[in-house]
């Protein structure tokens, strides 16, 4: 970033390695640009017919002008293996899915979308302080969660429930969660909906868009170094859903590029469902989705049907192998789909699209009904089964949801810890300033929905004390 | 033709010719300081010297009497180096103690554009200490995920100026990991973000400042500034150390200024604890990184002239600060000047004096004066009018005592 510095001597010229590290020198670089060992080694001799500068290898020279056009070529082709009726398409592989798999998977898309509808509910009569629904996207969440190892590191935007109900969180978990109350494992500090979960490998959801996308590459690299220092454990990759108008901001960039660079075993899974809140597509962006900027970064990058669960699982079953491979590198799949719901309990999405174009699409094409056409086209699934279903996890999901609500808030002491790994000084004049304020105007705040109330706060200034007289 | 060569011979002649120093008194400043050198004859200004200032330990003696520094490195033995040597030793130490640290950064690889990261790469293998692209929020945002998943990263920004893309990355994601992940207990505790920092004589606008104050605003996030090499070592140790991020911020001027016998073994300094450099009795001044040398060259002057004792602390942990050492000093003294080189207005200076008012207010016999940077960035020619000098402390001295 230096201009003043840029031009300092350069010494130690030895130390320039090439960007594929961790000594699998031997590999073969699978992208485009064939990099040197040396970059020192670099130069062009007169009759070269190569071009021969640093910043793009395999170039070769050409006499005709002509400008690279984007709109030129055809769009990356969408990769499925069923057809919108639920019949296989390649007879060759067909499904590799067995069918006791694909029906457990059925019945967790069915028992999202039920919660989805439950809970949308819930927060349009007040009990819930905000939702967001992942209708039409049920496939890409569920299906790729499935195709991963559970041990696999996991960061999310917040459209991704189904990862975190096909790893195992409970109907309880996401309704504590919810309600923010006692048992929320989140402490009752993040808004609904932000979930997460150490024992899934699912890092926490934070609101602001793409920031996980580099904690990826970070985490992927932690992970490729991990696993080096210890070869006995499986090898793990990372990896991070992102919609498309999170593809927007700087930090994919940034984190696409890095972990390039840094050759990271990665999986980046981008949910392109046609909108970012009112906004379309065309107002996002003009190349050809976010797959064409995969080969920009040099990661291989795969376009795939999000309604086509079957694609899903067999996109991000490769995806996770070549990740893998030859040391570890990154792999973009863009699954592409329709935001069927609204943006989130805030957005009223009639206000900018079509109510016919939503139906259409509901009509049309939907992961749930696609897989179900297959389930009935092999006779696994009827309609008794369906209702059955349906109307065991509608009840399944009021019971959690009623549970949840009755339980009290989070301890208030759970305001000031985890700020730091201990609490500070000024902290705890702050908790003694606090508590004082609650025990002079007790009529003024409801203490009792608090887990231990006002005394939450002695208890928490007697801890640090006690820590305090520990001679070290 | 041949007058034109001999025309260029002789200008690249005179170019290349060494600018001797007309004041003997700032040989210790850079040969590029031409913008802002001293006046001849003044007596306040272009008065600090790193070979003699108290500030500087230049005796083995003296760097081991520090009773922080653990019994056995007290025992041991001390060489002199400068402040980019120190922070070199402690990012080998820690290398070499955990495997978990790596060590990143643009233009990192090849010693980085302070010498701070020399050797690293050679030794340690180019998996741990490496270049990343240019993008500050890639490489923050990188070391986050790789401090969440246990490593224990430790970053560089080139320069403090270039931290705001990463601002980001900083305020929600660093400082808010582990409260939002309450009990499944992420966190990215393992984070160091050093930055070099401050004015150097002739960075302008984007070489020269200090974001310290926008940092301390935030919960979360520890943010640390070194005035001396065996600070910078100890204090980047317990750092890498600590289980929150941290934000190191080495002042750049003193990477090869400030020189001083440095123990040669490893130790940590504590992370929330103030030191008194100096004691007095009439008045207390609180600053850190390089305006302590200011501030020294200034009380010396000023103890002098007005026959007054002044007390000198360095914050040293900018946040969360060290209020007790601070309230204590000033209740003794009931007189504060607070320096630093970031505008005045919310810097950190307003915190401190505000919690001066609030706690000692009946003890304070004059209005706590912040000597800090006017309201103006750092155009290249006028740092010095911009940035405390010694005579700016020195008047700030005398008014508060004359008050």
């Amino acid at each position: 970033m230096s201009i003043r510095h840029s031009g300092r001597r350069l010494r130690a010229a030895t130390l320039w390695s090439p960007p594929a590290c961790l000594h699998h020198s031997a590999q073969t670089s699978k992208v485009t640009v064939d990099w040197p060992r040396s970059c020192r080694a670099v130069a062009s001799t007169p009759t070269a017919e190569k071009v021969l500068f640093p910043g793009a290898l395999n170039s070769e020279f050409t006499d005709s002008l002509e400008f690279l056009r984007p709109g030129a070529n055809k769009a990356i082709p969408t990769y499925r293996v069923l057809n919108q009726y639920g019949e296989v398409l390649d007879k060759e592989i067909g499904v590799d899915t067995s069918d006791e798999e694909a029906l457990a998977l059925y019945r967790n898309m069915v028992c999202l979308s039920i919660m989805d509808l439950l809970m949308f509910e819930a927060q349009r009569q007040g009990r819930l302080s905000f939702y967001m629904v992942s209708a039409g996207e049920e496939g890409i969440s569920i299906g790729s969660a499935s195709a991963l190892s559970p041990t696999d590191v996991v960061f999310c935007q917040y459209r991704e429930s189904g990862v975190y109900l096909q790893r195992g969180f409970t109907l309880a978990d996401f309704m504590n969660q919810l309600f923010a109350n006692t048992q929320d494992c989140g402490l009752g500090r993040n808004m609904p909906v932000h979930y997460g979960s150490s024992a899934l490998h699912i890092h926490t959801i934070s609101s602001t868009l793409a920031t996980q996308l580099p904690h990826t590459a970070g985490a992927a690299y932690a992970l490729k170094l991990q696993n080096l220092h210890n070869p006995a454990t499986p090898p793990r990759v990372a990896v991070c859903y992102f919609g498309e108008g999170a593809a927007s901001e700087g930090d994919f960039h940034a984190a696409l590029n890095i972990a390039a660079t840094r050759q990271v075993p990665a999986l980046f899974i981008c949910r392109n469902n046609g909108y970012a809140i009112s906004t379309p597509t065309s107002d996002q962006y003009r190349g050809d989705g976010i797959a064409s900027r995969g080969a920009g970064y040099g990661i291989a990058t795969l376009r795939v049907d999000g309604n086509d669960i079957f694609a899903v699982r067999r996109a991000t079953k490769e995806a996770r192998r070549l990740a893998l491979a030859d040391g570890g590198k990154p792999v973009l799949i863009e699954m592409m789909a329709y935001r069927v719901g609204h943006h989130s309990t805030s957005d009223d999405s009639f206000a900018y699209r079509q109510r016919v174009e939503v139906e259409d699409w509901k009509r049309r094409d939907n992961p749930i009904t696609r897989l179900r056409k297959w389930l009935e086209g092999r006779d696994l699934w009827d309609e008794d089964k369906e209702k059955e279903l349906r109307g065991r996890t509608r009840k399944e999901v009021l019971a959690a949801f009623e549970r949840a609500e009755k339980l009290k808030k989070p301890s208030i002491r759970n305001a000031f810890v985890d700020v730091y790994e201990e609490l500070t000084q000024e902290q705890r004049m702050h908790v003694e300033e606090l508590r004082d304020l609650l025990r002079r105007y007790p009529k003024e705040y409801d203490m009792d929905q608090y887990e231990g109330g006002v005394g939450a706060l002695d208890e928490l200034l007697a801890e640090g004390q006690q820590a305090k007289n520990i001679p070290t | 033709m041949n007058t034109r060569t001999t025309a260029t011979r002789t200008l690249s002649r005179y170019l290349l010719r060494p600018q001797i120093s007309v004041l003997p008194q700032s040989q210790h400043q850079s040969r590029a300081k031409r913008y802002s050198s001293a006046v001849a004859g003044a007596r306040l200004n272009g008065s600090v010297e790193y070979d003699t200032t108290p500030i500087l330990h230049h005796t083995s003696r003296s760097t081991l009497s520090n009773p922080e520094l653990p019994q056995d490195v007290r025992k041991g033995r001390t060489k002199r180096i400068n402040l980019y040597t120190a922070v070199n030793e402690a990012l080998r130490h820690a290398l070499q103690t955990d495997e978990r640290v790596l060590v990143f950064g643009e233009d990192i690889q090849f010693g980085g554009v302070f010498r701070c990261t020399m050797n690293l790469a050679a030794d340690f293998g180019t998996e741990r200490v490496f270049n990343t692209p240019l993008s500050e929020q890639g490489l923050v945002g990188f070391a986050i995920g790789a401090a969440s998943e246990g490593m224990r990263p430790v970053a560089e920004i080139q320069f403090a100026d270039y931290v705001f893309p990463a601002f980001d990355q900083l305020v929600n994601e660093a400082a808010k990991y582990r409260y939002r992940s309450g009990s499944t207990g992420y966190n990215c505790g393992g984070l160091v973000i050093r930055m070099p920092m401050g004015v150097v004589g002739h960075g302008a606008l984007y070489h020269s400042q200090s974001p310290e104050a926008l940092f301390t605003h935030i919960p979360g996030l520890r943010v640390i500034i070194p005035r001396s090499p065996v600070q910078a070592k100890g204090l980047l140790l317990s750092a890498i150390r600590s289980n929150d991020p941290v934000l190191f911020m080495e002042p750049k001027v003193l990477y090869r200024a400030a020189v001083e016998q440095v123990p040669v073994d490893a130790y940590h300094l504590p992370l929330d604890k103030a030191e008194i450099l100096k004691t007095g009795k009439d008045i207390t001044i609180i600053s850190y990184g390089t305006p302590l040398y200011t501030c020294s060259a200034a009380i010396a002057a000023a103890e002098k002239d007005f026959g007054c004792s002044v007390e000198l602390i360095d914050l040293r942990t900018i946040y969360p600060w060290d209020r007790e050492t601070i309230l204590e000093s000033v209740n003794k003294t009931g007189r504060a000047i607070v320096v630093h080189e970031s505008m005045t207005n919310a810097g950190v200076g307003a915190e401190v004096a505000a919690t001066i008012q609030e706690k000692v207010f009946l003890r304070l016999e004059a209005p706590v004066k912040r000597v800090a940077g006017w309201a103006t960035h750092t155009g290249l020619v006028y740092e010095k009018l911009i940035v405390p000098d010694v005579t700016r402390v020195y008047d700030a001295i005398k008014q508060t005592i004359d008050y």
